[in-house]
């Protein structure tokens, strides 16, 4: 139950550095927009190559620029709930939620789908497609997503982010409740403080 | 109505644009893949080969691929002693020349709809798990098929219209290469065809608005769904 990320990352044109060791179950990254909070999930789920540094994940070396190590992103087991969700248009919402469980090796899958989908609130949504859900709706679908993937950790990027203020605590509580129920480490990029002070218990800046 | 030698042009032309349209079709995916998604040293060369047959005279391109093909030719030499295939004055060879004259309208198409899939999409399936190649089949390749449909259509066209490569490379050989155009052409240097001529010539505008209509539909369809995408 750990992040261990040091790197130091090509951001539009200029370099940031970060420096983070968690063992909290819920870490935050925090920092100015333009910082470079969502390059740094990027790179820990692949997507991104550092310029130099080590990203490790409760124990498993993902990136060591050192030891030459760089794992591609299906084999890092991220559960990256993007800030633009990338919900795939052409399949309906079962069949994003079962994308990734279908790659899972089924001894590795750890999240029971009906009780996911539960949790989650989105029984009523598996036939429809994509485009036709609200932004909750559709956030909670992308989070069901990456967590039926079966995956090590999970990255949320401004999970608030473009919420009506009344879906603001539902999904506050929702992310409480995969911290508590599921204990899967969890990294989140936020600019609100009030949700990172009650969500989080570790923070990190971006300066 | 139509003679029965009028049905057989009608059917060799159909015959000779189908098979050349399906023959191209993986390879102009492939080359529209690689210029939409890859950058690799040559690539302008590769695009401005493929475009090559658009812009050349067609007759040019008909002796290049004598040169090519042909009998004497590197592989038309090769493809005659390794399997007895022979594509000079066969209907073979009036689907190659349909088919390399179709094939820039088919990459062009599809590379746009290929660009068009959101790669961050492609990212998504990665992350969730997917190899490069599971992504490019359950992501890339549905999402771009409209343009798959709308380049076939296209080249379908192209190919039904095809004149200058096939007559100078297949010849013009009644009920062999003797495609739409051809017999059009044939007709007109004999007295007396010009009935003949007018009818297979409002079958070829027929067949071409109708295959321009459907990859119009098709190309909409395609912006359709991208506009519901986001």
């Amino acid at each position: 139950m750990s992040f261990k990320v040091r790197l130091r990352l090509a951001v539009g044109g200029r370099t940031i550095a970060l420096d983070l060791a968690s063992q909290a179950r819920l870490t935050a990254l925090v920092g100015p927009s333009g910082a470079g909070k969502t390059s740094v999930l990027n790179a820990i789920a692949g997507l991104a190559r550092p310029r130099e540094g080590r990203i490790a994940v409760g124990g498993t070396v993902l990136f060591d620029s050192a030891a030459g190590v760089d794992l591609a992103p299906e084999r890092r087991r991220a559960g990256y709930v993007f800030q633009d969700l990338r919900l795939f248009p052409h399949l309906r919402v079962a069949q994003n939620l079962a994308y990734g469980e279908r790659i899972a090796q089924p001894e590795r899958r750890w999240a029971g789908r009906e009780d996911l989908i539960a949790l989650l609130g989105i029984g009523h949504l598996l036939r429809r497609w994509p485009a036709t859900l609200s932004g909750g709706e559709a956030r909670r679908v992308a989070i069901g997503r990456a967590l039926l993937a079966a995956p090590d950790f999970l990255l949320l990027d401004e999970p608030t982010a473009s919420l009506d203020p009344g879906r603001v605590e539902a999904l506050l509580a929702l992310v409480e409740r995969i911290r508590d129920e599921l204990a899967i480490p969890i990294l989140l990029v936020s600019h609100d403080r009030a949700e990172v002070e009650r969500l989080a218990g570790h923070v990190a800046h971006l300066p | 109505m139509l003679t029965g030698a009028e049905w057989a042009v009608i059917g060799l032309s159909l015959k000779v644009s189908l098979v050349a349209v399906l023959a191209t079709l993986p390879v102009a995916y492939g080359l529209a893949w690689l210029l939409a998604r890859r950058r690799f040293p040559g690539r302008l060369l590769l695009d401005a080969a493929v475009h090559l047959p658009l812009v050349l005279p067609p007759v040019v391109t008909g002796w290049l691929l004598l040169l090519l093909f042909g009998r004497a030719g590197p592989v038309g030499g090769w493809l005659e002693a390794q399997w007895g295939v022979g594509l000079v004055f066969r209907w073979t060879g009036a689907a190659l020349a349909a088919a390399v004259m179709a094939l820039p309208l088919m990459v062009r198409a599809m590379r746009l709809s290929i660009e068009a899939v959101d790669r961050r999409l492609v990212e998504a399936a990665r992350v969730l798990g997917a190899s490069p190649a599971r992504a490019f089949a359950t992501i890339t390749l549905p999402l771009s098929a409209p343009g798959i449909a709308a380049g076939a259509v296209l080249g379908f066209a192209r190919s039904l219209g095809e004149f200058g490569a096939t007559i100078t490379f297949a010849s013009n050989i009644e009920g062999e290469t003797r495609t739409l155009p051809l017999a059009i052409y044939t007709g007109l240097q004999l007295p007396g065809a010009e009935g003949a001529v007018a009818r297979l010539a409002v079958i070829a505008i027929l067949l071409s608005l109708g295959a321009l209509l459907a990859s119009e539909w098709l190309v909409r369809r395609s912006m359709g769904q991208r506009a519901h995408v986001l």
